[in-house]
């Protein structure tokens, strides 16, 4: 259950906030793009919290504090250097975690087999937009470069074990920092210095604490279901 | 406009032989007349592509605005089905935006040209997205009743004379159907719901409705292109004719789906094998077209802001791509020269 949750919400919350670009993206062609991800990451979170019980339920009247997701997900969207940058982490975690469990004999293993080719895509993504915004003009790398500083002390939390997930975290900490600091190099971009957690948010998203903006994410995502008790969409 | 003046008489003079204008346009005549689809190499005269541009251009933008008003219902939408239904379906609309600049790519008028027009206030979009979308239930009126209208409207344009734009419509045509059951389907659930979702789905038919029959365009008798666009084959029925056969469709539909259509002069007329309906609100239409709808201002300061604020994005695309063209021009001349 825990481990459910924990995926699902990632997935969840993640395909909220890139749902809220919707209209407001910079190219048509990105309008496109961030809906296909929102998509994908919506459709893993759909499957995932039916393995732990109803859906809609589960997404929509359960309080703030019941949620497992990390809170780099559930990071407001910023501009498009610091949305790219949420996905960039977000995406070279989630990768080798679902290769992992495709391999594994886990019940995750047939929905991360499926789901680690559309996160190969969302990677690559992330990943062309990094290169072109940290190696474009002085404007887009100096976006970048708040963008991958400003979350950096949202990954730590990424690689704290999580019950129920048989992951070898360590390998999975090594993949993610190898990615990561490849693509950064190639875009010119530095990779920050600074603790990728601090104490206060190691872990909090796994155990129900999160970020002021999440309240009010969910309040908006939870605002119609709620107002009608027992109704059927 | 100049500009695609300038364009056109370039491809067009390529390849037409001096002095041979009334032949060509003897050609083309025949073309459109034996139902034959003129390709964008094809000799046109310059009024039929000033026309298809306006139109395509016209058509994308509406995708695009179009896009605002269920958006606005993502982030609330009340079931995770629902939501992924939504989203799919204003990815859909940037899709049709895409496949549309493209075809009006095809006659010379690039989409960065056509959307600073609109960002101008030069070139329209459908008024129907300038009403707001108040609650849920407006998702289905849209769905139902907006994309319906439009499809009622363009699956003639499948067979438009002008072969991209057809090509493009006959996608466009299935996805829209698509929407439009998805629509009826969340209108009908709400219908059969709880008394409040009836409610709720009564109310945005009651306020969709007349803006939908509005999308028709104006009475024949008052449209400034439809003549010429039914002589080119654009468009192939009246704007009255697709609106009778609009309402046509949707009484039964509606009785199906327990929901009134608000007009008490709607009947079905036994000697016209048709309904009769209300007098359409011209004066309202007039006004939205002016500007002066509920959401104009909004839709299209959204519109700017995203581009503007894009901007720097776009750029560093540019940026990047000539660099690193220009690093591969450089390394291969390298190499040729060692």
């Amino acid at each position: 259950m825990t481990a459910t949750l924990a995926l699902g919400d990632d997935a969840l919350v993640l395909s909220h906030r890139l749902g809220e670009w919707a209209g407001h993206a910079p190219v048509l062609e990105e309008e496109v793009a961030l809906a296909n991800i929102a998509l994908d990451l919506l459709g893993q979170a759909r499957l995932l919290l039916s393995m732990a019980g109803d859906e809609d339920e589960l997404a929509y009247l359960r309080e703030e504090r019941a949620f497992r997701n990390v809170q780099l997900v559930e990071q407001p969207n910023g501009d498009f250097a610091h949305t790219i940058t949420r996905q960039l982490y977000f995406s070279a975690y989630q990768r080798p975690l679902y290769e992992q469990l495709a391999s594994g004999g886990s019940a995750f293993a047939g929905l991360a087999a499926k789901a680690v080719k559309e996160v190969a895509y969302h990677q690559d993504h992330a990943e062309h937009w990094t290169l072109r915004l940290g190696d474009g003009t002085d404007e887009s790398h100096d976006r970048m470069q708040r963008g991958v500083d400003a979350l950096w002390r949202f990954t730590g939390e990424l690689f704290e074990p999580v019950e129920g997930l048989e992951i070898d975290w360590r390998s999975l900490r090594s993949d993610w920092l190898e990615s990561v600091s490849a693509v950064l190099d190639r875009a010119t971009l530095t990779l920050p210095a600074g603790p990728q957690s601090g104490a206060w948010t190691a872990g909090a998203g796994r155990q129900g604490i999160h970020t002021e903006p999440f309240g009010r994410m969910i309040a908006e995502m939870q605002h119609l279901h709620r107002s009608h008790p027992g109704a059927s969409w | 406009m100049a500009a695609v003046t300038a364009d056109q008489t370039a491809q067009a003079g390529a390849d037409r032989p001096e002095g041979a204008d009334g032949a060509l346009e003897a050609a083309f005549d025949a073309a459109v007349a034996a139902d034959e689809r003129i390709e964008p190499r094809d000799w046109m005269p310059d009024a039929y592509r000033a026309s298809l541009v306006r139109q395509m251009a016209q058509h994308a933008h509406s995708e695009i605005i179009g896009m605002q008003p269920e958006a606005n219902w993502i982030s609330r939408a009340p079931s995770l089905r629902r939501k992924a239904i939504l989203m799919a379906k204003v990815q859909d609309e940037a899709g049709h935006g895409l496949y549309l600049y493209s075809a009006a790519e095809t006659l010379g008028t690039g989409r960065e040209e056509l959307l600073d027009k609109l960002h101008a206030g030069r070139q329209r979009y459908s008024s129907i997205f300038n009403y707001p979308t108040l609650t849920w239930a407006d998702v289905g009126a849209i769905g139902w009743l907006v994309d319906g209208a439009a499809i009622t409207n363009q699956v003639p344009l499948c067979r438009c004379s002008y072969g991209p734009y057809a090509r493009a419509m006959v996608r466009i045509c299935k996805e829209e159907s698509f929407h439009q059951r998805q629509g009826y389907e969340l209108l009908l659930t709400l219908s059969k719901g709880t008394p409040a979702q009836h409610e709720m789905a009564q109310d945005a038919v009651n306020r969709w409705w007349w803006p939908s029959l509005m999308m028709f365009g104006p009475p024949d008798d008052a449209s400034a292109h439809s003549a010429q666009s039914m002589t080119w084959k654009i468009k192939r029925h009246s704007n009255d004719e697709l609106r009778q056969r609009f309402v046509d469709i949707c009484v039964p539909q509606a009785e199906a789906l327990g929901l009134t259509l608000p007009d008490p002069d709607l009947r079905w007329n036994e000697e016209r094998g048709q309904h009769d309906f209300g007098a359409i609100d011209w004066k309202e239409f007039q006004e939205v077209l002016k500007g002066n709808g509920p959401c104009n201002e909004q839709r299209l300061t959204q519109r700017r802001r995203a581009h503007e604020e894009g901007a720097w994005v776009r750029d560093a695309a540019v940026a990047y791509a000539e660099k690193h063209t220009a690093t591969h021009t450089a390394a291969r001349n390298g190499e040729a020269t060692a």
